[in-house]
């Protein structure tokens, strides 16, 4: 009754052959990752070290370590994402559970996807513009944060929609239907049930934010800074600051006869901070989806 | 019998260009099941909508004519949660909101303001009895409500509608995602509820309207066919022939 007809050889053949082509694709992926680590942590292995993560640089910037720049880095992606986080997130809640279809939305909409699109370095001239001169924030901390800030804010809003409506509606129209406002809907079911989407949204920018060298280089990062050792607030909010992706590039291209690995060893320090940061996002992630009620 | 409890005048309702309601007129009294029956398209959930007015949410939707709730037009309503708390809502399919089954039920009189744990404890049971679910979940009322199979979901469900005390429930096709076991316990629930609760019953079921409602409305294509007592309705002679044959399958 199920003989093998060439019709169904044939079936089995291209499900085969798909199979094996769409999974070869997906693993390839893994190369690149593997490549790019390996090479760092083999290039960056005679300068590794605990010192390297906690020493000032020293020798112009020749031996030494990262410690600078990489406080420089926590502060930029705490300060940038503490004011991109509540306003896109907040923000993305009026447009996907209160905005009717006008042109002020369509045009919130639009202004939201363009700015998405633009260029980071073009962002940094904005923010050289708007935040260091006619703010008069000079060139600082603020400025950069504020820069990284903008730069965040339509990829927040976007992901956070989306999360917003993965939450069925007719949980909204239960609710509704109760006489709870818009609001009480929002707190009680909206937010609870696409806040682990919300956070993968908002972690995955702080990763960006931590890699991104155009905004600060204009704004805010300089070449060097020395920093007083052994308090936890070393920058003040208006001054210039180090960060690691500025700092990479000052190695790779501005210091001449610098030790080969110390500018690897920079690149995995960054490369392993953006790492934990997305792991830290995944077992979020998974560990709200894990209690994702229904 | 006094006051009408629900008086609709000349009720039109369009989504954009398309209109679903084409100025319909007619009166629901107090505490009793008024069955309304019709096939798909022909306007009964937006007729409820309408009712509580959460087609305000439905930004295309324009409605043009009067309801009125104990004399009062619900569209000059100010307190429009308040209004939507004196009519309670049970959809086609059971929503079990993401959280647990006391705060299902707790839900509505929290937003209503009613913090007191005492209070709702009691609110709470007494909505559960009420729904004919209080055997069966009280030693696991703060597990997910979403947990809950269909049939009890869609207790909870009207848990949930009765827990704000409404005095007119509205229930639209309730029984299509459950069992005809558990439909007839609800069934039950009702012609107990209608001693003090004015009930609007929207079904498929042509048999469950001749079973509950004393007078039966049949919708078709946004107009009223036939409004009577349902001994009338579901008669071998109901006025418009097209009723008849509505009801006896033999439509279309």
């Amino acid at each position: 009754m199920f003989a093998e007809t060439p019709q169904v050889r044939r079936k089995l053949r291209q499900e085969a052959v798909a199979k094996w082509v769409l999974s070869a694709m997906a693993a390839s992926m893994i190369i690149p990752l593997l490549l790019i680590v390996g090479y760092v942590v083999i290039r960056a292995w005679p300068s590794l070290s605990l010192g390297f993560l906690v020493e000032m640089p020293t020798n112009n910037m020749r031996d030494g370590g990262v410690w600078p720049a990489l406080i420089g880095t926590i502060y930029l992606v705490v300060l940038s994402l503490a004011v991109s986080a509540p306003i896109g997130v907040l923000a993305a809640v009026y447009l996907n559970e209160y905005a009717r279809d006008n042109w002020l939305n369509r045009l919130i909409n639009m202004a939201v996807i363009n700015l998405a699109g633009v260029p980071s370095i073009v962002h940094a001239l904005f923010g050289l513009g708007a935040f260091v001169y006619a703010a008069r924030f000079g060139y600082s901390i603020i400025s950069a944060s504020l820069t990284l800030a903008v730069m965040t804010l339509p990829v927040i809003i976007a992901s956070t929609r989306e999360a917003l409506a993965s939450v069925p509606r007719s949980f909204r129209e239960a609710c509704w239907n109760v006489g709870a406002t818009r609001w009480q809907t929002i707190r009680a079911v909206v937010l609870p049930n696409s806040i682990s989407g919300i956070l993968t949204g908002l972690i995955l920018q702080v990763s960006r934010a931590a890699g991104e060298t155009a905004p600060i280089m204009f704004t805010g990062a300089v070449f060097f800074k020395s920093i007083p050792r052994g308090t936890p607030l070393p920058y003040g909010l208006h001054e210039s600051c180090m960060a690691l992706s500025m700092h990479l590039f000052t190695l790779a291209t501005q210091v001449p006869d610098v030790k080969e690995s110390v500018p690897f060893a920079t690149a995995l320090v960054l490369l392993a901070s953006v790492l934990l940061v997305n792991a830290a996002a995944i077992s979020l992630r998974v560990f709200l989806r894990s209690r994702k009620r229904w | 019998m006094s006051q009408p409890h629900i008086v609709v005048q000349d009720l039109t309702l369009a989504y954009g260009p398309k209109e679903v309601i084409h100025g319909i007129s007619f009166q629901v009294q107090r505490h009793e099941i008024f069955g309304v029956i019709g096939p798909s398209q022909s306007g009964k959930t937006s007729l409820l909508r309408c009712l509580n007015r959460t087609i305000d949410f439905c930004a295309e939707a324009s409605v043009a004519g009067a309801i009125t709730v104990n004399g009062q037009d619900v569209r000059h309503v100010k307190d429009v949660y308040g209004l939507r708390r004196r009519i309670g809502m049970v959809a086609p399919l059971p929503v079990g909101l993401p959280l647990s089954i006391y705060d299902n039920v707790a839900f509505a009189p929290r937003c209503a303001g009613l913090t007191k744990t005492s209070q709702l404890d009691g609110l709470v049971e007494h909505c559960l009895r009420q729904a004919a679910l209080w055997e069966e979940v009280k030693d696991r009322l703060h597990s997910l409500g979403t947990k809950l199979s269909g049939g009890q979901q869609q207790r909870l469900t009207i848990a949930r509608a009765l827990s704000h005390q409404p005095e007119i429930l509205c229930l639209d096709e309730f029984s299509i995602a459950i069992d005809p076991v558990t439909t007839m316990r609800i069934e039950d629930v009702l012609k107990e509820l209608r001693r003090h609760v004015t009930i609007i019953l929207v079904t498929n079921l042509t048999q469950q309207a001749r079973r509950l409602a004393d007078r039966t409305m049949f919708l078709w294509s946004g107009k009223i066919v036939e409004l009577d007592r349902s001994e009338v309705v579901f008669s071998e002679h109901p006025a418009n022939r097209k009723t008849y044959d509505y009801v006896n399958g033999i439509f279309g």
